[in-house]
Parts: structure tokens; C-alpha cells; sequence
């Protein structure tokens, strides 16, 4: 391990640090935008949830190579093609996340919130949604860190990422470069999902000073522990 | 227990806010510093973009460029590592890429006149010229060679008396080729060896571009015989043998620097011809050997060969 | 559809199915790397799973160790391997099989730490060992978890076996890799769609699977709960 090429390549560093952020932050962040809505809409009409869970069951067993190297034909060599993917895989997440988030809202919450005369729309805005927060950044750290971790096969489609130092430290039979980049998507990931961590309980202040839940979220159905 | 709607619109908005710039800035990248997207580049005349192919020493090459054109005030966006000729030809012909290293030999076979029987440099270049499109030309070449190469490690060598790739005929069939995974496509590929020397391998494996899966692959025995390309550092070090070429199935392969014609100016153009004066194959070799076996920077290793001859940095 | 058409016209070709480059071999390949790493993979995660979710100690940590591992870049990981390894069997099957392992080991350990206990009363209460509880009412109640443990295992090796191509190996990945070398899109979007179909059917065969091994009590008993 050569510690000194870290110092002498800090720009280099710092720049494919940025370009492997970006790939992983911004896929979590359309899917949740196309989740919550889509999660909304499983939850209403209980029929959806079956087919829609299939279909993304289904999208999220596909290798992201190969979808990858399909959206060439249509976005070519550019971010798009990596981060299409990235958010789909986030949305099979997300999906289910946001569902089981509202489902597990106590019913009892939920009428009283009617009785005090809610609207269907405030309820779900000022109530249902606020209490799913918790299974909802639970489903947003799996995708967040997942997504950090998948942006660096895109580097075998030239997309500029943490990958550059697999590639590079295997052509250069220089295991240092790739030791760095191992530690630094792991890093990217834990600090995001740290990140996280905070928001969900600055967003549910009525969570703080209770007794902390014994277990840890876990988010249900899918995900997979492990990058792909 | 109900949150406050306010906060929440608050954080809602930023959310999105947040969600609104990054998506921006990933899909619509035109920062003059490493864009993902040459398309979203500027190619107006006078800023260029500069591509490597996939191997070390194509990017040192073109990293070599970036810092001379850098130094001389050129507004230059990097764009390394994209694949092999067959996925770069393309993008320089549009003008996505503007300036790339290039091997004289292999582009003419593979990218131009696939039919070509030049073999020396004038030969080369001199249908390279007339045979490219017209947006794009090459400049002078270097007396710097790094061709494809017939590679054996030395204990084969001499177990079967091999000097020249015509010595393998007869123990062809019993050997396994390995080599980039466009080996066996190029005209002086696979293709290439069978019509020159009549030599037909019992299989082939794709490996890298010259680079530690073919050497393993070489030495290890897992192939018999590799594509290494010349300037390789390992060829001294893991003692192999790179059979001649009496046939010239491999034509002259000066780096010569591809441009995009309407992005260039004299500028550009006498900078790169001045670089490629000074190179030749020993130093060639020994930038590599710095950058493959010492693993020293790639701009590191650039900025030091332009300072050590007389070039911009 | 361009993705389409270049696929078709590259499947359609009979040299794609023949030779050691062929489809069918492709597919042996991907698979062996596939099954041979899930299989070692249970055989650690599954016990280890058991007993952790038996005594409920070391949850916590498993959990928490599980969101560090899902941060592994892969294609570093196999990178990382190949240069320290060279070529060896160990290159592809430590990576695969580490890979695998949270994923198994986490949904098994939820599945038995979270068996009602009220049941893991009533077994004790009737008599039964430690090791009857374990076997006889633990395991049964967990394995629709284990089922999914095991499947999103696959999913996962499934897509890093894709990608092993990069550092030499074989398996349907080595068509993306030698298509983009190449720049031959149609043998690119070939094995892409060969990859999505294989992906798919390994899924298939673990729904079929899970229909075998998972009582039908428990069938409805978790549909319901969704």
C-alpha cells in the first residue's frame, strides 16, 4: 500500500469522489419522487400493489451491466444511461418502502385524524405520510447506498466514477489505487447513510427522548444486503 | 404527534430543491474539467477535447497532450479511458472528441482502408491521408512504435525454436491465442495472422489490452502465445519473446496524434508536432515503465518528460 | 426498437449457439459460478443465521455489519481479487461468496429471531430440546424469509457474475465486455438480453421453490400480512 500516492493524486481523488456522489444521490432521489406518489396510489387501490410488486421484483434482478449497455442505443455514453438505471433500481426499493411505511400507520391514528375532521388529502400529508417517514428513510438509506456503490460499474461504459481506480489499478497491477477506492465508496456510503440517519430524526421530532425502538429499521420486502 | 405542516413544506422544498440542482448537474455538465458528456463540451475552434483509448499508456499519451495544450493557454476538457478504437473512431469523426494519440498502423487497418498493404511509416501515413474523412486528419508522427506483437515466454521460444511468427505454422493448432477482446476482428488480428502467415489457433481468450490479465495469462501458461504490445514494461521484466514480423502483418505503428480538423489552430497543431519530435520508443518505454511498474501519476509522469524536453508545462 | 433489433439479429445468428464462445456454454459458465457460491455461501450464512436468530444475541451487529456490506463496491472487490490472486477459482468465488453471505444471513436470522414467542413457548412448554424448538418450529416458521434470503443472494450473485467478465472470466458478462471492445452493439445487446432472461429464470425457479418448501399455511399467512 502506497500511502504516499494518495497525497500526490488528491485532485484526481476529489473529482472522482464527486462524479461517484453524484451518480449515487441523484437515482434515490427520483425514485422517491416517483415513490411516494406511486406508493400513495398502491396503497388506495390495494389491487396495484400485487402487479407493481412483480414488476419491480422483476427489474431488480436484472444485472445493471446489462441494462446499462440497453440504454446505450438511446443515451448513449453520458450520465443518463447509468443514473436511468440507478433510479429504477432505487424506485423497486422505494416502492415498497413507502407502502409499508403508510400501511403501518395505526389505524386508530388515522380515524382519529377523521374525526377531528381531516380532509383524505390533509390526513395523508399532516399524518399518514409524517408517521411513514421512519420506513421511508429506512428504504432511502438502502437505495442511497446501493446506488454509491453500483455507480462504479459504470465505468466499464466510460462513466467517470470511483471505478476509474478499479480499472486503472488493474491495468496498472497497482493494488494501492484500488484499496483507495474501495475505502472511499465505503466512506461515501456510510456518511450519506449517516446523513440520513440525522434527517429522519430531525423530521420525527416525536420519536426523540422515548425510548429508542430496539431494533433497527429493516426494510421488509426486497432489498438485497450486498451491492450488485 | 401531527408534524407541523410548515416544516414539512419546508422540507419538502428543499428536498427538491436539492433533487432539482443535482439532477441539473449530472445530466447537463459543460465544466471545462473532466465532462462526462464531450456532447455538452464547448467544440467551438480553439477549445478541445482530448480522448485516450483504454490502456495506461494511451492515457499518458494524451495526458502528455492535455498539459502542453494546457501550458500554451488552450482550453482543453479530458476525456480518458472511453474503449477501443472502435468505440473512439466514431466520436473524433463527429467531433466529440478533437484530439486523440493514435497508432498509425492499427488505424489505417482497422478504422480506414482495412485492405491496406502499407507497412512502413511514409507507406502509412501517406494512406492514412489520403483515406480519412475529410473532418479529420493526423499530424506528424513520432519516431516512437508501440505495435501489436506475436508474444512467448521465453522457455516456449526455445523449446520450439521460435524467431519469427512464420515459426509457429506447425504448433499453431495445438495453441491457445489470447488477446484484447478486438483481437480476433481486427484485419491484423486473428484475421490478419491466418492470411499472412497461414496460422489458425485451436481457440482464442480475451484478455485485457496488453495489460496484467494477458501478461498473467502468458506466463502462467493459460495461453500459449499473447497480443503484448511492444512498449509493454513486463516483456524486459517477465523475460518474453515478441517474434518478428518478416511480413509486416503489423504495419509501422508511430503514435500519431488524430485531430478533428475544425477544431484545430496553429497553436494545437505545432505544440503536438513539437511533442511528437522529441518522442521516441526508449522514452516512450521509460514513461511507461514509470507509470505501469512505479505506478508514479500520470501528470506527474507528463509534466516531467515535457520539463525534462524543453516543452510547454 | 434499436436495442431489439440489434438483439434479435444476434441471437438469430447459429455461431452465437456453438463453439466455446457459444450461448449454451456462456450459460453453464454463469451458472456455475452462480450455484457454486450460493451453495457455500448457505452453507455458512444459513447455520450462522440460525444461531444468532436462536439466542437472539448478535442481531444488532449482524444488521449493522449487513448496511457497511451492502457499501462493497463489487467490480472492486473482483478487481482487488485478480490483481492480489491472479487466476484462480478463489479469484471469483471469495468475492461472490462474501457478497452473498449478509443477505442470507440477515433474512435468516430475522426469520427465526422473529417467530412468535408465544410458539417458542408452547414448544418449551411441551417438552421439546432446545435443538427440537430449533428444527422443529423455528426453521419451519422462518423459511419464507430464508426463501428470500436465499433469493435476493441470487440476484446478487446472478449480476456480479456478470460483471467477473471484466477481470478475464467467462459467463455471459464476457458478450457486454467484448461487444463494447468490439464496438459490435449487436452482440452487446445479445448478451444483455441472454443476461435478462437468465436473471428472470433464476428468479422463476426460486418462486416455484418457494412454493415447494413453504407450507401453504404459511403461504396465506404472509400474503396476508402485506
Amino acid at each position: 500500500m502506497v500511502w504516499s500516492w494518495i497525497p500526490q493524486n488528491w485532485t484526481l481523488i476529489w473529482q472522482y469522489t464527486l462524479d461517484n456522489a453524484l451518480l449515487g444521490l441523484v437515482p434515490p432521489l427520483i425514485g422517491l419522487i416517483i415513490a411516494v406518489p406511486a406508493g400513495i396510489a398502491c396503497v388506495a387501490r390495494r389491487w396495484l400493489y400485487a402487479p407493481v410488486l412483480s414488476l419491480t421484483s422483476a427489474i431488480y434482478a436484472l444485472p445493471s451491466l446489462a441494462l446499462f449497455v440497453v440504454l446505450i442505443d438511446y443515451t448513449g455514453l453520458g450520465n443518463l444511461t447509468v443514473i436511468i438505471p440507478l433510479s429504477l433500481f432505487s424506485l423497486c426499493i422505494l416502492i415498497p418502502a413507502v407502502v409499508d411505511g403508510l400501511r403501518g400507520v395505526d389505524d386508530s391514528v388515522r380515524q382519529a385524524a377523521t374525526a377531528m375532521g381531516f380532509t383524505q388529502l390533509r390526513r395523508l400529508v399532516q399524518v399518514e405520510l409524517p408517521l411513514a417517514v421512519p420506513v421511508i428513510i429506512a428504504g432511502m438509506r438502502v437505495a442511497v447506498v446501493s446506488s454509491i456503490s453500483l455507480a462504479s460499474v459504470g465505468q466499464l461504459i466510460g462513466v467517470s466514477s470511483l471505478g476509474y481506480f478499479f480499472i486503472d489499478g488493474l491495468q496498472r497491477s497497482f493494488p494501492t489505487e484500488i484499496y483507495v477506492g474501495i475505502a472511499l465508496t465505503i466512506a461515501l456510503a456510510l456518511i450519506c447513510d449517516l446523513i440520513l440517519v440525522s434527517v429522519r430524526v430531525v423530521l420525527t421530532p416525536w420519536t426523540r427522548g422515548r425510548r429508542a425502538q430496539a431494533r433497527p429499521f429493516v426494510v421488509p420486502v426486497p432489498p438485497p444486503v450486498g451491492a450488485r | 404527534m401531527f408534524a407541523s405542516s410548515s416544516t414539512l413544506k419546508r422540507g419538502a422544498a428543499l428536498g427538491l430543491a436539492v433533487a432539482a440542482s443535482l439532477a441539473l448537474a449530472a445530466c447537463g455538465s459543460s465544466s471545462p474539467s473532466k465532462s462526462n458528456n464531450p456532447l455538452g463540451a464547448s467544440s467551438a475552434k480553439g477549445t478541445v477535447v482530448i480522448g485516450s483509448a483504454n490502456f495506461p499508456e494511451n492515457e499518458l499519451l494524451a495526458q502528455i497532450y492535455s498539459t502542453a495544450l494546457t501550458a500554451k493557454g488552450v482550453k482543453v476538457t479530458d476525456k480518458f479511458n472511453i474503449g477501443s478504437r472502435e468505440v473512439y473512431y466514431p466520436e473524433i469523426k463527429k467531433g466529440a472528441v478533437s484530439i486523440i494519440p493514435e497508432y498509425n498502423g492499427t488505424l489505417l487497418t482497422v478504422s480506414v482502408s482495412p485492405s491496406s498493404t502499407a507497412s512502413t511509416t511514409a507507406q502509412v501515413n501517406a494512406a492514412l491521408t489520403a483515406g480519412l474523412p475529410s473532418t479529420m486528419e493526423i499530424l506528424n508522427s513520432a519516431p516512437a512504435q508501440d505495435s501489436d506483437s506475436v508474444t512467448v515466454t521465453q522457455a516456449f521460444a526455445k523449446a520450439h525454436n521460435l524467431t519469427s511468427i512464420a515459426d509457429l505454422k506447425s504448433i499453431a493448432g495445438t495453441m491457445v491465442f489470447g488477446g484484447p477482446p478486438e483481437f480476433p476482428t481486427r484485419s491484423d488480428g486473428l484475421k490478419g495472422l491466418q492470411k499472412t502467415y497461414g496460422l489458425t489457433f485451436k481457440s482464442f481468450d480475451p484478455l485485457d489490452e496488453s495489460g496484467p490479465i494477458t501478461l498473467a495469462a502468458l506466463t502462467s501458461g493459460k495461453v500459449q502465445a499473447a497480443d503484448v504490445f511492444t512498449t509493454t514494461p513486463q516483456i524486459i521484466s517477465d523475460h518474453l519473446v515478441s517474434l518478428t514480423d518478416p511480413k509486416f502483418n503489423f504495419a509501422a505503428q508511430n503514435v500519431t496524434p488524430l485531430v478533428y480538423k475544425p477544431a484545430m489552430t496553429s497553436t494545437i497543431t505545432d505544440t503536438l508536432n513539437a511533442i511528437s519530435a522529441k518522442l521516441t520508443t526508449a522514452a516512450l518505454l521509460q514513461i511507461d515503465t514509470a507509470v505501469i511498474v512505479n505506478h508514479d501519476s500520470y501528470q506527474a509522469v507528463a509534466t516531467g518528460w515535457l520539463k525534462a524536453n524543453g516543452l510547454p508545462y | 426498437m434499436g436495442f431489439l433489433t440489434f438483439a434479435v439479429d444476434w441471437l438469430k445468428s447459429p455461431q452465437q449457439w456453438s463453439g466455446p464462445d457459444g450461448i449454451p456454454i456462456r450459460v453453464l459458465q454463469h451458472l456455475e459460478y452462480t450455484v457454486l457460491s450460493l451453495l457455500i455461501a448457505a452453507a455458512i450464512a444459513l447455520p450462522i443465521g440460525m444461531l444468532i436468530g436462536h439466542v437472539n444475541r448478535g442481531g444488532f451487529a449482524a444488521i449493522n455489519t449487513a448496511n457497511v456490506w451492502r457499501a462493497i463496491p463489487t467490480l472492486g472487490l473482483l478487481i482487488l481479487m485478480v490483481v492480489l490472486l491472479g487466476f484462480s477459482p478463489l479469484t471469483w468465488l471469495i468475492p461472490l461468496v462474501v457478497l452473498a453471505i449478509p443477505a442470507i444471513l440477515v433474512n435468516t436470522y430475522e426469520g427465526i429471531a422473529g417467530v412468535d414467542p408465544d410458539l417458542k413457548d408452547a414448544a418449551r412448554g411441551m417438552g421439546m430440546t432446545q435443538w427440537q424448538v430449533l428444527w422443529r418450529v423455528e426453521v419451519p416458521v422462518a423459511v419464507p424469509l430464508i426463501m428470500l434470503g436465499l433469493r435476493t443472494a441470487a440476484i446478487f450473485v446472478v449480476a456480479t457474475a456478470t460483471i467477473a467478465a471484466e477481470i478475464g472470466l467467462g459467463g455471459l458478462g464476457r458478450y457486454i465486455i467484448d461487444g463494447l471492445a468490439a464496438n459490435n452493439y449487436g452482440e452487446v445487446a445479445g448478451g444483455a438480453a441472454v443476461i435478462v432472461v437468465l436473471a428472470l429464470a433464476v428468479q422463476v425457479i426460486f418462486v416455484g421453490l418457494r412454493r415447494l418448501v413453504v407450507p401453504a399455511g404459511l403461504r396465506e399467512q404472509v400474503r396476508a400480512s402485506r
